[in-house]
């Protein structure tokens, strides 16, 4: 089968931007054409992945908009919407338009405006998606965060200070990404002394609001040998859900959609766990780090704390995880999140990472939506 | 009022209840109300960053209730001023108005706003 292959890839300066949905679609879009060489007018598929343009903003049909502002009009459009998990979902969307041959060439942009809200805004517009059961307590995704983080400290007996390490680990990291939000480096006990959020989790344990964009170009691998210049294959790609009510999830430790989404993925490219050597995992919040490394089998169930704190999962170790600095300190523009995790894995990949740079010819992004209700996990690797 | 769980013919309990049951996919037919049982803390938080209309802090809990043999769990808040470690024993509270329908995101006619909170036995 002819896989399906990353030609060209961007992601705009994530943070407070003075640009609204349109400009931020707009600008990582034709960067992505400029970076693969391609005039607008061949893309065929047009996928946006964006959880709430309307709701933030007031501007829906953000697809059909982008198509005419970059100049891709008569191209199909479709805009992704699986809550923060909308760019692992466009890229799942993306690479069915390829492998299915619907199209030869599709252009996916994920992006979000979202810092002209207050922070209770933004953290209502996202708490949207939970059941009534749950937003009439006035539950957000933090709160799950905090109770999911007391729960696996207890059950594994790890230090709240693991948990802050992430922080510190991926804040690092952050420094080299003249893209990320906050290039800042912290240590442990700013962490443990910034105020509670959601207790036992402090404001160092979760990633900021944020505007930004990024994207990607996506065409068969024939078409991509054809034309000559350096690419990387989306060799596997996996998505799940898990229960929309939290609570009703046997263990509240495992995240059962990630575990099921990176199964698909590994079986698809005919991987393991052990043959990653970067990842990207969806670190909205530090307790997710663990969740998710463990989840998708780096690492055994409640052991995923220890790696961190033996530094494993630095940029200097066996498996560097978040080498962008993550969502921690890169930002969180929700449909662009998953996009941008597919975009530092194709600069891994290439060995274009810069000063990020780590060996690797097997990247994983892991993209959850909700608190892990709708995971997409991709496999990029060197063809 | 009351605080129900729902149950499908296999005896498979879920709060909140569901079209079919995610467990076997029957239709649950039973409910089972919670409202004089009590429960125990899974876990809990403190949440101080909270939405428009939602009392500050908020403390929340997930509680596991153990009916007949089966256990459902549900999540809900903490009433005021107290404090619960997991393990605690707790039983629902009920409560009119758990946070202002008019000042989140969601239509206020869309669903319910009262309901249990925990309180420590």
């Amino acid at each position: 089968m002819d896989r399906v292959a990353i030609i060209g890839a961007s992601m705009t300066a994530f943070g407070e931007r003075e640009a609204w949905i349109r400009d931020l679609l707009a600008e990582a879009g034709r960067e992505c054409l400029d970076d693969a060489g391609v005039a607008p007018d061949e893309v065929e598929h047009l996928y946006v992945s964006n959880m709430a343009s309307g709701e933030f903003e007031g501007q829906t049909g953000v697809p059909n908009a982008l198509a005419h502002d970059l100049g891709a009009v008569p191209a199909y459009t479709q805009r992704v919407d699986q809550t923060s998990a909308s760019g692992g979902a466009g890229i799942y969307a993306a690479w069915q338009s390829v492998a299915s041959g619907a199209s030869e060439l599709t252009l996916l942009v994920g992006g979000e405006k979202m810092t002209h809200r207050t922070t209770a805004e933004a953290t209502d517009v996202i708490a949207s998606l939970t059941h009534p059961a749950e937003y009439k307590h006035g539950v957000t995704l933090p709160s799950f965060a905090g109770l999911t983080a007391r729960r696996y400290l207890h059950e594994y007996d790890a230090p709240r200070e693991s948990l802050a390490k992430v922080a510190v680990k991926n804040h690092r990291n952050g420094l080299d990404n003249p893209h990320a939000q906050f290039r800042k480096e912290v240590d442990v006990e700013t962490v443990m002394d910034s105020p509670i959020v959601a207790d036992p989790l402090r404001l160092y344990d979760f990633c900021p609001i944020t505007d930004g964009s990024a994207a990607l170009l996506l065409c068969p691998e024939s078409v991509a040998r054809e034309m000559g210049a350096p690419y990387t294959v989306v060799s596997g790609i996996g998505g799940a859900t898990d229960t929309h009510v939290v609570h009703e999830r046997a263990d509240p430790t495992v995240m059962g959609a990630a575990v099921e989404s990176s199964d698909r993925a590994y079986a698809m490219a005919d991987r393991e766990p052990e043959d990653v050597d970067v990842a990207e995992l969806h670190d909205m919040f530090t307790i997710l780090e663990f969740l998710q490394s463990e989840a998708v089998g780096f690492f055994e169930q409640g052991e995923g704390w220890k790696a961190v704190e033996e530094g494993v999962t630095d940029r200097d170790g066996d498996l560097p995880i978040n080498t962008s600095g993550g969502l921690k300190s890169k930002g969180h523009p929700l449909g662009a999140s998953g996009v941008a995790q597919a975009y530092e894995l194709h600069q891994q990949v290439l060995g274009d990472a810069g000063p990020r740079q780590v060996e690797a010819e097997v990247g994983l992004a892991c993209n959850v939506g909700g608190f892990g209700n709708c995971v997409t996990t991709t496999l990029v690797e060197a063809p | 009022m009351s605080f129900d769980a729902h149950r499908c013919p296999n005896g498979h309990l879920t709060y909140p209840g569901h079209e079919r049951c995610p467990d076997c996919g029957r239709p649950q037919t039973e409910t089972v109300d919670l409202a004089d049982e009590t429960a125990t803390v899974v876990t809990w938080t403190e949440n101080t960053a909270t939405p428009p209309g939602v009392r500050r802090p908020n403390s929340l809990a997930i509680v596991e209730f153990d009916v007949e043999g089966e256990s459902v769990r549900a999540i809900g808040q903490v009433t005021a001023d107290a404090d619960v470690e997991i393990g605690d024993e707790v039983r629902p509270v009920y409560a009119e108005q758990l946070r202002d329908p008019d000042a989140g995101i969601r239509e206020p006619e869309s669903q319910s706003w009262d309901g249990y909170r925990f309180e420590p036995v």
